[in-house]
């Protein structure tokens, strides 16, 4: 957890007798207590010694499992969806492309659980396209694991649209010309040039998009509802855990800190070193 | 922005650090949410919160507006979850002057925490009823519909009241139910079915009531193996006991007991 504070210190530079005036220091260092002191207490009341039974019981193997896959369900979908849709806001002369970019960026600022409830309202039984499918063909999403995949994709996927759109931005472009005086077509342009040259961007998105569907709980919780083995992720075992066996719920949260961890170490490179 | 470096720094942090967690460590003890009132006071006045089950919410916010007017120093502040996440609330120290539950056994572990002052006092009683969308679409006639695993079904989590109820009343119809959802508090399922999204559910014929008409309620006969007690107590910690005294003795006065009976609640003999 110190990692941001000493690369930074690593890389800082002899401008000052001290570096910092005191007036920023106790105010950093507030925020850096505020951010790092209930980590910390994670960890000081985690219950080692039974950490491994508590998290080798089936609800929480379940958990764990349908956390993974409905993540990666929803990072791939919006791989498949999403990176198209950076290339139109970032390339397009499509006019508009403010508002949409707007509007697709709104489920990274609005509460989850607010989009649980639109979600609810649109692909409900009773949803506004929600309705019409189930009287054509009975099915509906609520309830389902299908359900939990949907709501994190709303949530994570503008997470990979603005990491992959910065990409684009930041891609320069004269490959592409050259590609094209080449004699290669867009998609093949796309397909060998743009998606290579921006692929670490792709990637760091998709991380933080996965990272992201792994810990959604307020949509999941609203549309896809609460039941082992289909709805209940990890971060809605940690909830009901923590009513019941607030051990479980700490070493549950200990896995997600982990994860995290992890995550911030995978994107580290465009995070942490950024000068 | 230029990184900060070098050891005198860091050592700067460091006791920044030692004195943050000392206000913190301050900070901690007040009550955060009532402000000043104290123990013994005379006059009623300011603030009392009450954490109360998610069944009560209409009914509470009702008997608080009805109190608010008979004491017009007091505002009324309520928190309104699952009983059990209340309790666990309580016990891990949030300020509370009242507590009521939707279970004994819930109440039981406040008690068991040394944070009750005097012995909690049943005031309502409510029982389970079936709750379905207005008109029925499940097509829903009683409790041996819940082991039907083409419905849409939601119950309450087994770990909050409304949840061990429905479990007492499938025990003892023999019933092995099929929900599709476990939710978190009473008024969750009823959200569901409000919104079409669940053929049915068990709530507690008062959420029927409060309901209204976008939903239908089904008696069944095993409801009354069910009857779930309401404990409401007076917490040790109570910030502002005086008025939380009052607000009690009101939900057992003829007024209170009034818009009790209204809601649909069961009042218990003597």
């Amino acid at each position: 957890m110190n990692a941001p504070v000493s690369v930074r210190q690593s890389r800082s530079q002899p401008d000052g007798a001290t570096g910092v005036p005191a007036i920023l220091l106790i105010p950093a260092a507030i925020a850096v207590a505020f951010l790092v002191l209930p980590l910390a207490a994670l960890l000081v009341r985690a219950p080692w010694s039974t950490l491994g039974s508590l998290l080798s019981t089936p609800e929480v193997r379940d958990a764990l499992r349908l956390s993974v896959v409905s993540a990666s369900l929803a990072t791939l979908i919006s791989l498949v969806v999403g990176v198209p849709l950076a290339w139109v806001l970032a390339r397009s002369q499509i006019r508009g492309r403010g508002v949409l970019r707007a509007l697709v960026t709104v489920p990274l600022v609005l509460p989850p659980v607010v989009g649980g409830v639109a979600l609810l309202l649109a692909l409900g039984r009773r949803g506004v396209l929600g309705e019409p499918l189930y009287s054509a063909t009975g099915v509906s999403f609520p309830f389902t694991t299908t359900a939990v995949v949907l709501a994190q994709t709303f949530v994570a996927m503008p997470f990979l649209i603005i990491s992959v759109e910065g990409s684009l931005r930041a891609a320069d472009r004269r490959y592409e010309d050259a590609a094209a005086t080449l004699g290669a077509g867009r998609a093949m342009t796309f397909r060998r040039v743009t998606l290579p040259l921006i692929a670490p961007g792709v990637a760091a998105g998709a991380v933080l998009c996965w990272a992201r569907a792994l810990g959604e709980f307020g949509a999941t919780i609203t549309f896809a509802g609460n039941f082992p083995g289909t709805t209940r992720t990890m971060t809605l075992q940690v909830y009901l855990a923590l009513e019941t066996d607030p051990d479980a719920a700490i070493a549950l949260s200990l896995v997600l800190l982990a994860v995290s961890i992890l995550t911030l170490g995978l994107l580290r490179d465009r995070w942490l070193m950024r000068t | 922005m230029r990184p900060p470096g070098r050891p005198p720094a860091l050592q700067s942090v460091v006791l920044g650090l030692l004195g943050v967690l000392g206000l913190l460590g301050c900070g901690a003890s007040d009550p955060p949410t009532t402000g000043a009132g104290t123990a013994g006071e005379e006059r009623i006045s300011e603030t009392v919160t009450v954490f109360a089950a998610a069944s009560l919410t209409d009914v509470f916010t009702v008997l608080g507006d009805r109190f608010e007017a008979e004491h017009q120093d007091v505002t009324v502040v309520f928190n309104f979850a699952a009983s059990s996440t209340l309790a666990q609330q309580i016990t891990q120290g949030a300020p509370v002057d009242v507590f009521a539950s939707a279970s004994a056994a819930t109440m039981q572990t406040v008690v068991d925490a040394g944070l009750i002052v005097a012995e909690p006092e049943v005031f309502v009683q409510n029982t389970l009823q079936i709750v379905v969308p207005a008109g029925n679409p499940g097509a829903v006639t009683g409790l041996e519909d819940f082991t039907n695993p083409d419905l849409i079904i939601a119950l309450c989590s087994a770990e909050v009241p409304c949840g061990a109820a429905a479990v007492r009343v499938f025990e003892a119809g023999g019933l092995t139910p099929q929900p599709d959802t476990l939710e978190q508090d009473v008024r969750a399922v009823l959200t569901k079915v409000e919104l079409g999204e669940v053929d049915a559910a068990l709530v507690y014929r008062t959420d029927v009531l409060a309901a209204g008409e976008a939903v239908e309620g089904i008696e069944f006969s095993q409801s009354s193996e069910a009857v779930n007690d309401y404990p409401i107590a007076l917490l040790a910690g109570s910030p502002n006991p005086g008025a939380a005294a009052a607000l009690v003795e009101f939900t057992a006065s003829p007024a209170g007991l009034d818009v009790l009976a209204a809601a649909g609640f069961q009042i218990p003999e003597g």
